[in-house]
Parts: structure tokens; C-alpha cells; sequence
């Protein structure tokens, strides 16, 4: 069965279009595009993606009304049986407001919006998101937020660390984040909730390729024909 | 019944915009300045049967996320 994947589309969404393109280019599978009104998402779906964007406007907390939404009653309930999801930007800020991923995305340490390539450094490669990159490597991916800033209490960042549970961390400071927490998995490994855009690096005509392991990484891991 | 929310940072987490303020009012030249933290004020109308459970749950559930908040509900009238 070919691979399956829905690109979740709230309104304030900016990344959907991105995101369902690098999905369908690295997969070569089929992308449905879902609303955020819909209660259900399509059936037999490998991967759920949240794209980036301001859904709702940032209004009470980035992500925060996003998370309240009919489908992501629909999106947790896949993730806990385990299809796979990935939140980018905005995305991981839905993905810690609906409970899925620990911790919250604050406002940047200093205060403006970040908006450029950063360095980052595979902490994990032995999650189903990040097997195609080795441990340590250095990978080059854009950030644009302004609410990127992770925090969690000190003992679930140690959990964090502990379980191997930071995917992804920055080589340089950025936002602020505790020990510059660039991405986190759940408990599973099969949600991960990243700030930095991989999808925005899936070709040299973009600048960069390093974000096209995260896919194949998917791909490969879930074991489904492209 | 009138309710105001007020939803304010935990002790020990940062607040990037209460540091920018403190740094906004220095630089207008108000002396005295200790701290600045920023909040959040919600204002809501609800029906007087509205339970303070059912209070409780909405700031749980919404207004408030308590990886990073505290809240306080406040009966106005």
C-alpha cells in the first residue's frame, strides 16, 4: 500500500502548502490536505503532519486554540495508537498545548522573531524521525518564530535527556530554549514536535537538502512502499 | 456574573516581555523599577448558575496552561 499522509490545515496555516510538497516529492505517496473543522481524518494514514503557520492568529497562547479544535481530537487519538505525527513550528506549539509532547513554547528570549538558517545537532538518530542521520551530525535548518522558546521543569528536561527523547538540539543560542531544545519526542517515538522547518530544505534550490533524512527516515522506518 | 481570570507566569520561568517593559520604563526615566512580570486578564460574563467547578475546568482546560501559568479566578459581581 502506498504510503499515506494528511497535512492538517488550520486557519493561520502558512507552511500546509510546503509541507504536503516535500511530503509528496520525498514519499512519493499521497498527501491529503485536511481542514481543521473536520471531526475525522481519512483513513489508513502512515503519517499526520502540523504544518507551520499563526493558526488563529497566536490569539491566548501560540498553538493554544489550534489545539482545541475538531480534528485534533482526531490527531491524538492516531497518535495514541500509534500513527506517526510531526509538528513543525506551529506545529509543535499544537503538539505541547493538545498534551501530545511535554512542555511549552515560549516567547524568544529576546523577544524578537527569528527568522534564518540555524545550525542544529542530531542529538537521537535512533528514532523513527531521524534514523537516516547519524548521531552528532550537524545539520543545517531555517527557523521563523516568535515563540520557540522551550520550557519545561528541570526534572522532565532530565527525563527528557535521560530517555533519549531530544531529537534535535541547536549548535548556537536562538530563542532561549532550555539546554537548547530544538526538538522533542514523546514517549512512543512516534511524535516529534520540532521549531526548525525541514521542510524547507529538501533541495540545493532552497539552500540546503538537510531536511529531506527527516522524511526518508519516515519513510523508511514505517516500512511502506513509496 | 461578571469573572475576571488572571493569568500570570510561574515563579522561576522568564518573562522575556515583563524584562522589555522594565527596560521601556527605565528608558523613560521612572527610577525604582524592581521587577516586571506580564500577565494576561480575561474578562468573562457567565451565567449565575455557572459553577466553580466549571470555572475551574475552563481556565484548566483553556485560559490558563499550567506547564508555565498559574491562574486565579476572581467573582467581580
Amino acid at each position: 500500500m502506498a504510503f499515506t499522509a494528511a497535512v492538517i490545515t488550520f486557519p493561520g496555516s502558512n507552511c500546509d502548502r510546503d509541507m504536503a510538497v516535500a511530503i509528496e516529492q520525498i514519499t512519493g505517496g499521497t498527501v491529503h490536505r485536511v481542514w481543521h473543522g473536520d471531526a475525522e481524518l481519512p483513513s489508513g494514514l502512515d503519517f499526520i503532519a502540523l504544518p507551520g503557520g499563526f493558526s488563529y492568529g497566536d490569539y491566548l497562547r501560540s498553538g493554544a486554540m489550534a489545539a482545541r479544535s475538531p480534528v485534533m481530537q482526531a490527531v491524538v487519538a492516531a497518535a495514541n495508537r500509534g500513527v506517526t505525527v510531526l509538528g513543525v513550528c506551529n506545529g509543535f506549539q499544537v503538539l505541547t498545548e493538545a498534551g501530545l509532547l511535554p512542555g511549552a513554547l515560549m516567547r524568544n528570549a529576546g523577544i524578537r522573531f527569528v527568522c534564518r538558517d540555524v545550525p542544529l545537532v542530531v542529538e537521537n538518530n535512533q528514532s523513527l524521525f531521524t534514523a537516516r542521520y547519524t548521531a552528532g551530525q550537524n545539520i543545517t535548518i531555517p527557523v521563523a518564530h516568535h515563540d520557540g522558546n522551550y520550557f519545561a521543569d528541570a526534572e522532565t528536561l532530565d527525563r527528557l535527556e535521560g530517555e533519549g527523547r531530544i531529537a534535535f538540539r541547536y549548535a548556537e543560542p536562538v530563542n532561549g530554549s532550555q539546554r537548547d531544545i530544538a526538538g522533542v519526542l514523546n514517549d512512543a517515538g512516534n511524535v516529534l514536535g520540532m521549531m526548525p522547518h525541514p521542510e524547507r530544505m529538501i533541495e540545493p534550490a532552497q539552500g540546503g537538502s538537510d531536511g529531506r533524512a527527516l522524511f526518508e527516515s519516515v519513510l523508511a522506518g514505517l516500512g511502506v512502499a513509496a | 456574573m461578571k469573572i475576571r481570570v488572571h493569568v500570570s507566569l510561574k515563579n522561576g520561568v522568564l518573562d522575556p516581555q515583563g524584562r522589555a517593559i522594565h527596560h521601556a520604563l527605565e528608558g523613560l526615566g521612572f527610577q525604582g523599577v524592581n521587577d516586571v512580570r506580564a500577565g494576561r486578564l480575561i474578562e468573562m460574563d457567565v451565567a449565575d448558575t455557572t459553577t466553580d467547578a466549571a470555572l475551574d475546568e475552563m481556565c484548566r482546560k483553556l485560559l490558563a496552561n499550567q506547564v508555565i501559568e498559574n491562574f486565579r479566578i476572581e467573582k467581580v459581581a
